[in-house]
C-alpha cells in the first residue's frame, strides 16, 4: 500500500504512522458532555469512501487520506489545515 | 529416457557436472535442471506421493510441478520440498527422495495405496473423532507424523538472504512472445520497464515449441529482442525471478533465486525478496497445461505434452516410445511436430476424429489404464469398444490449456469462462493497472500474443503520458485452437486429479454426494489444490468433475479465491534482514563506547541502548553496584547520560500559547530561565506523558519526553499543531539526538560542576541558563531526578562522548561515579516519581495525585474529557507507597495486592504493584503501587502474591515518597 505525502509525494506504508478516522479534526466544544463522547469513541466504519489521519514519520506532516474501504483505491491525501 | 546425442538449447555439453540422488552418483551438464538431468540419467522414480505412497516422476517442466518435490542438501540441511523442475543443476548438488522410507524404490508406507478404499477423503474427519481422550495422546501425535511431504531441517538456517524495493513504469510479468513484444514497444519509447522471468533463460514458450517468427526460428527472434532490450539503459531484466503477488496500489512481491544455482554461494544471498511497484503492469505468464484424469495417470513417465516437448527441445531428453493423449488440437500438431524433429511417437489418442495423415498411428477413444511398478511400460486404451494395450516409455498428455491468470485475481477479481477454450479467462481492470495479454488472456496463436503484448503496451504508455508508435508486428502462426472438453475418462480405477495431494475423482464425486457441493467446501474436505502447487495442474479438472457430479454449470460452479503466493516463498527470504541485530534499529547514545568499555551490561530502552550497572572488582551480583551507585548519589555525586530522553524544541511568538493547550499545567506564566514540570493527557483524559518545560528565552522553549514516549508526543504535538493551531506562529522540531545531556546528581554536584565550569552560574532549583564548556555553548538546568541537589548539562551531540569521560573522571575524583539505569530507578523510587512502569495508558492525572495540575483556567488536551465521572474518586486506582513489613523480605514488580485474610482471587485485588526496588538509603524493600482508594488507606496492610514467581509478603500502604518527603535536599 502506498499513501500520497503532501509534503514528499506517494510513499510506502511503512513510512507512515496511523492514528484513526478524521473525526479527530473536528474537538466539541468545551463543555458538550455527549459531543465528547460521541467524539472519543463512537464511528460509522463506512463500507466505501473514507477518511482517516497518517502521519509521515519521516518529514512530520499530518495527512488526511481518502480512500475507499470495498477497493481499498487511495484517493488523495491532504495535509490537516485544508481538511477540516 | 535418456540424452539425445544432439540439440538441447538451454545445455552446455562441455561442462559436466557430478551430482547424487539418493545417494547415486550422477552426471548432468550446465544448464540441465534436477528434474532434467534425472531424466536425462533414465531416473522416473523420484519421490512418493501425499497420502497413498505412489510412485511419482517428473511431470511438468516449469513450477507448477506438483510430483517431482525432494529433498536437496544446503547448507549443510536438507530443505524439503524442492520442485526438481526450479532447481538448477550445479557440481556437487545432493538431492533425495522425500516422503519415503527405507527407499524410493521399497517405500513401507505404500501399503497405504493398498488400503485406499478406507483412506478416501474425509477419512480423517469420520475415522479420528471418537473416544475424545484419545486425540491428543494418539491421534494427533499419529496424524502428525504421517502427515506433509518433507522434513523441515530443525537448525536455525543461517544462510543469507536479502530483501529490495524497485519502482518502474511498466512491470512485464513473463517473457514469451507476448511479455518480449510488450517489454520492446515499451522500453523502446523510453519507459523505465522491468521484465520478470520466472526461468533462468528469457523466452517463456518460444525455447520449447518451434514457432516461427519473421521467417525464423522463435528462438532467434526472442534472442534478438532480448540482446536490443539489454543495450536499453531503461530496462531491467531479472531471471529467475517470480512474481508471486498483487497487492494494492501496484506493489507487486517477488521472488529471485540468486545462487540456489550455485555450488558455493558463500555469502551471496540465497534469494531476495522483491517489492516491486509499478505505475503500469502488464501480466504474460502464460497458460499451464493441464492433465487428463484417466486410471492410474500418475505413474512415472506419465506427463504433461508441452513439458516433454520442453525437455526435448531445450534439455535434448529423449522421451523412448511415447504416446499421446490429447483432446486439442495444439496437442495433434505438437505431435506432429516432435515427431518430424525425430521423437519415437507410437500413437495420438483424442476422444474426437483425428484426420489419418500422420507419421503416427491414431486413435478416436482414450486411455483407460496404464501398467509398470515404478514407471510406465504401457498404455491401455479404448477404441471402438476395443481395448489395446500399447507399450510405450512415457504417455504425454494435454488436456487443454489454463491461462495463468493468477495474479490478476489476487485482489478478489474473479474470472469468467470462456467456452471457446474450455478455461476461464481474466476480466478487465481485475487489478487495477495491469493488463494481461496472450495465452494468460487465453489468446494462445503467436501472432496473437505478438499482437495483445504490443497493443497493452501502447496502452500502458498512453496511461503514462507516453507516445509511441504502434510498431510492425513480426510475422507469425495465427492458427485457431479447437478443443472438446474430456475432464475425466470414464473407466475403472483411479483417476489422480491432485498428484501432489492424492485426490482422485471419486474423492471430489464423494465430496459432492456427502454435501459439499461448493467448490470452497469440496476444496476443503479434499484437500484439493491445497499443496505445495496449490492445484496448478489439478483445481480445473476437480471443479469439472465437481459440476458433473452435481449436476452444475462449470461457469456455475466457479473457482476457488485465488490467493498469493503464486509459488511458494521461503519465509527466509520474506524475513530477511529481519533477525538478530537487524531484527529493530538500535539506537546508542554518545557515551556507549565508554560505558562498554567501563564494562556495563547494556539494556534496552525502547530501540535505545543503556548501561544497567558499572560492575567492580569484588561485586558480588549487579546488585551490589546498584547499591554503589546509588549510595554515590546520596552521599557524593553520580553521573548518568540521559541524552534518551525525547527533546523538542518549540519556537514562535504563539510557542507559550501552544504549550498552555498541550499541558495541563500553565506554561505561559514561566520565566525564561527557568523549567516546570508538565503534565500532558491524551484526549481521551489519561496520562500521556510527563517531563520538563523549560523557557530558554521568551519564544523559544525546550521541553523533555520520557525516552519510551518521545515518539509519541513529538506525533501528538504535530497533530495538534497542524489540526487545531495550523495558524498560530509557532514551530516544533525534535532535537533528541543534537544534545548529549548528562545527570550530575548529588551533594557534591556543585563541586563537580565548579571544576568543570569554573564558575558555576548561581542557579536556582528549577533554573537554566547557558554556560560554556571548553569553549562549547552549553546549556544547564537545574533539575532532579533523583531527590538529591542536582543539574543536567547539555552540549552538542559531537561533544558528548568526551563530555561523559569528563565528568565521570571528575565524579571518580569526588568520591562518586557512573550510575547505571538500576541505580536510576532506585533513586526514583526512593523519591516516589513516577515513569511509565506507573503511566501505563490507564491513569489518570488524579490517580497519580497530580490533579492540581489540571489548570481551570483554560482549556487542553484532554481536559473534556478528564472530568468525567468515573475517572476520579474512590473507585480508582491511585497511586501509594508500599514497604515490605518485613524489609528484606523480596517483593516484585507486577504482583496483585490482596486484603491478607482473602484468597488471592481477581475479586479481591486491590491493586498492583508498578515498580520496586531494594533501597540501600532506607535498607529495605520499597515499591510503587495502583492501590483502590489508596490514598485514604495509608498506614492499612495487604498482601503481595506473585503467583508467577511464587512470592508472598506483607507490605504496608504508605506515602509514595519514601525519601526527603519535604524535598529539601534537592530544592536548598
Amino acid at each position: 500500500m502506498r499513501l500520497p505525502c503532501p509534503c514528499c509525494g506517494w510513499r510506502d506504508l511503512r513510512e507512515f504512522t496511523y492514528k484513526g478516522a478524521a473525526d479527530a479534526l473536528h474537538r466539541p466544544a468545551p463543555d458538550d458532555a455527549s459531543g465528547w463522547d460521541d467524539h472519543l469513541h463512537n464511528r460509522t466504519n463506512p463500507a466505501g469512501e473514507t477518511r482517516d489521519l497518517w502521519y509521515h514519520d519521516p518529514c512530520g506532516t499530518w495527512v488526511c487520506v481518502t480512500r475507499d474501504t470495498v477497493t481499498h483505491a487511495v484517493i488523495s491525501g491532504v495535509p490537516l489545515e485544508g481538511a477540516r | 529416457m535418456k540424452r539425445r546425442d544432439t540439440g538441447g538449447s538451454a545445455l552446455n555439453r562441455a561442462r559436466k557436472l557430478g551430482f547424487s540422488f539418493d545417494g547415486r552418483a550422477l552426471t548432468g551438464v550446465e544448464g540441465d535442471t534436477l528434474a532434467s538431468s534425472l531424466l536425462a540419467n533414465g531416473v522416473r522414480l523420484c519421490g512418493r506421493s501425499f497420502k497413498y505412497h505412489r510412485p511419482r516422476g517428473v511431470m511438468t517442466a516449469g513450477s507448477e510441478e506438483p510430483n517431482a518435490l525432494m529433498e536437496v542438501l544446503r547448507d549443510g540441511a536438507w530443505h524439503p520440498n524442492i520442485r526438481a523442475t526450479m532447481q538448477e543443476l550445479h557440481q556437487g548438488l545432493n538431492a533425495r527422495a522425500q516422503n519415503c522410507w527405507p527407499s524410493v524404490q521399497c517405500d513401507v508406507m505404500a501399503v497405504n495405496d493398498l488400503l485406499s478404499p478406507f483412506l478416501g477423503a474425509g477419512f480423517y474427519y469420520k475415522t479420528f473423532m471418537w473416544p475424545r481422550a484419545f486425540w491428543e495422546g494418539l491421534y494427533e501425535p499419529l496424524i502428525r507424523r504421517a502427515a506433509g511431504l518433507g522434513r523441515l531441517p530443525q537448525s536455525h538456517q543461517g544462510a543469507p538472504h536479502e530483501k529490495a524495493f524497485a519502482f518502474c513504469d511498466l512491470l512485464v510479468i513473463g517473457s514469451g512472445p507476448a511479455g518480449l513484444m510488450a517489454a520492446l514497444v515499451a522500453a523502446k519509447a523510453g519507459a523505465d520497464v522491468i521484465l520478470c522471468e520466472e526461468d533462468r533463460q528469457m523466452g517463456g514458450r518460444i525455447l520449447s515449441d518451434m514457432a516461427q517468427i519473421d521467417g525464423g526460428a522463435g528462438a532467434d527472434w526472442a534472442a534478438g529482442v532480448l540482446a536490443e532490450l539489454e543495450s536499453l539503459p531503461n530496462v531491467r531484466l531479472m531471471p529467475r525471478t517470480s512474481v508471486f503477488g498483487a497487492y494494492d496500489g501496484g506493489v507487486y512481491g517477488a521472488l529471485e533465486r540468486v545462487s540456489l544455482h550455485m555450488t558455493a554461494p558463500g555469502r551471496t544471498p540465497r534469494e531476495c525478496y522483491w517489492r516491486i511497484t509499478a505505475k503500469r503492469t502488464i501480466l504474460a505468464t502464460g497458460a499451464l497445461e493441464r492433465p487428463i484424469a484417466h486410471p492410474d495417470n500418475d505413474r512415472p513417465g506419465t506427463m504433461l505434452l508441452g513439458a516433454i516437448a520442453s525437455y526435448w527441445h531445450r534439455f535434448a531428453v529423449d522421451p523412448g516410445r511415447v504416446v499421446v493423449f490429447g483432446n486439442n488440437d495444439h496437442a495433434l500438431a505438437k505431435a506432429r511436430a516432435l515427431a518430424a524433429d525425430g521423437m519415437d511417437i507410437r500413437a495420438y489418442i483424442d476422444p474426437r476424429e483425428v484426420s489419418a495423415d500422420t507419421p503416427f498411428k491414431t486413435y478416436q477413444g482414450e486411455v483407460i489404464g496404464t501398467r509398470g511398478r515404478h514407471g510406465l511400460h504401457s498404455v491401455t486404451l479404448r477404441h471402438q469398444g476395443r481395448e489395446i494395450r500399447l507399450d510405450a516409455d512415457t504417455l504425454a498428455l494435454s488436456g487443454g490449456w489454463n491461462p495463468s491468470l493468477h495474479l490478476a485475481c489476487h485482489m478478489n477479481g474473479r474470472p469468467v469462462w470462456d467456452e471457446g477454450i474450455a478455461a476461464f479467462v481474466p476480466r478487465d481492470a481485475m487489478v487495477p493497472g495491469l493488463q494481461v495479454v496472450g495465452a494468460a488472456a487465453g489468446i494462445f496463436s503467436t501472432h496473437g500474443a505478438l499482437d495483445s503484448g504490443a497493443r497493452a503496451a501502447m496502452q500502458a504508455l498512453d496511461a503514462l503520458g507516453m507516445h509511441a508508435t504502434p510498431p510492425d508486428l513480426p510475422q507469425s502462426e495465427d492458427t485457431p485452437y479447437a478443443i472438446t472438453p474430456l475432464w475425466q475418462v470414464q473407466a475403472r480405477g483411479r483417476a489422480w486429479l491432485d498428484f501432489a495431494n492424492d485426490v482422485t475423482t471419486k474423492d471430489v464425486a464423494q465430496a459432492a454426494r456427502e454435501g459439499f457441493v461448493s467448490v470452497e467446501h469440496m476444496k476443503r474436505y479434499t484437500t484439493q489444490g491445497m499443496a505445495p502447487d496449490q492445484g496448478k495442474s489439478s483445481n480445473m479438472g476437480a471443479l469439472a468433475v465437481l459440476a458433473d457430479a452435481t449436476g452444475g454449470s462449470i461457469p456455475g460452479t466457479g473457482t476457488t479465491t485465488f490467493r498469493p503466493p503464486f509459488v511458494p516463498v521461503s519465509i527466509a527470504a520474506l524475513g530477511a534482514g529481519g533477525y538478530g541485530p537487524s531484527f529493530a534499529p538500535q539506537r546508542f547514545t554518545t557515551s556507549d563506547a565508554q560505558t562498554r568499555k567501563m564494562g556495563a551490561p547494556m539494556i534496552e530502552a525502547g530501540l535505545w541502548y543503556r548501561p544497567s550497572h558499572f560492575p567492580r572488582a569484588g561485586d558480588r551480583d549487579w546488585r551490589c553496584a546498584c547499591n554503589r551507585e546509588t549510595l554515590h548519589v546520596r552521599h557524593a555525586v553520580g553521573v548518568c547520560d540521559v541524552s534518551t530522553l525525547g527533546k523538542i524544541d518549540v519556537q514562535g511568538p504563539d510557542a507559550a500559547r501552544f504549550l498552555d493547550f498541550v499541558y495541563t499545567n500553565t506554561m505561559s506564566s514561566l520565566k525564561p530561565g527557568r523549567v516546570r514540570y508538565g503534565l500532558m493527557l491524551r484526549e481521551d483524559g489519561h496520562v500521556m506523558d510527563d517531563g520538563t518545560c523549560a523557557r530558554l528565552s521568551g519564544q523559544h522553549f525546550l521541553i523533555t519526553t520520557t525516552t519510551a514516549a518521545a515518539g509519541e508526543v513529538m506525533r501528538h504535538l504535530d497533530f495538534v499543531q497542524q489540526a487545531y493551531c495550523a495558524d498560530w506562529a509557532v514551530r516544533l522540531i525534535s532535537v533528541t539526538e543534537a544534545w548529549a545531556q548528562c545527570t550530575i546528581a548529588g551533594p557534591l554536584a556543585d563541586e563537580l560542576l565548579g571544576h568543570l565550569l569554573g564558575d558555576l552560574p548561581d542557579l536556582p532549583f528549577m533554573g537554566c541558563a547557558p554556560v560554556t564548556v571548553g569553549g562549547v555553548d552549553a546549556r544547564l538546568f537545574r533539575i532532579s531526578f533523583s531527590g538529591e541537589r542536582g543539574y543536567e548539562l547539555a552540549v552538542p551531540a559531537r561533544y558528548g562522548a568526551d563530555l561523559y569521560r569528563h565528568l565521570v573522571a571528575l565524579a571518580e575524583g569526588l568520591g562518586g561515579g557512573a550510575y547505571g539505569m538500576e541505580a536510576l530507578n532506585v533513586l526514583r523510587i526512593e523519591k516516589g516519581f513516577v515513569t511509565h512502569a506507573e503511566i501505563d495508558g490507564r491513569v489518570t492525572a488524579f490517580d497519580l495525585g497530580l490533579q492540581g495540575m489540571l489548570s481551570q483556567k483554560k482549556d487542553f488536551i484532554g481536559r473534556a474529557a478528564s472530568q468525567r465521572p468515573r475517572l476520579t474518586g474512590p473507585t480508582r486506582l491511585q497511586l501509594v507507597g508500599l514497604r515490605a513489613v518485613d524489609p528484606q523480605s523480596e517483593i516484585t514488580a507486577g504482583a496483585h495486592l490482596y486484603p491478607g485474610d482473602k484468597p488471592a482471587k481477581a475479586a479481591y485485588g486491590q491493586g498492583h504493584v508498578t515498580s520496586v526496588c531494594y533501597s540501600p538509603t532506607l535498607d529495605s524493600w520499597l515499591g510503587l503501587a495502583l492501590v483502590e482508594n489508596g490514598r485514604a488507606r495509608h498506614g492499612e496492610t495487604l498482601r503481595l502474591d506473585d503467583g508467577l514467581r511464587g512470592i508472598r509478603a506483607d507490605v504496608e500502604i504508605c506515602n509514595p515518597v519514601f525519601f526527603d518527603p519535604e524535598g529539601g535536599r534537592m530544592r536548598d
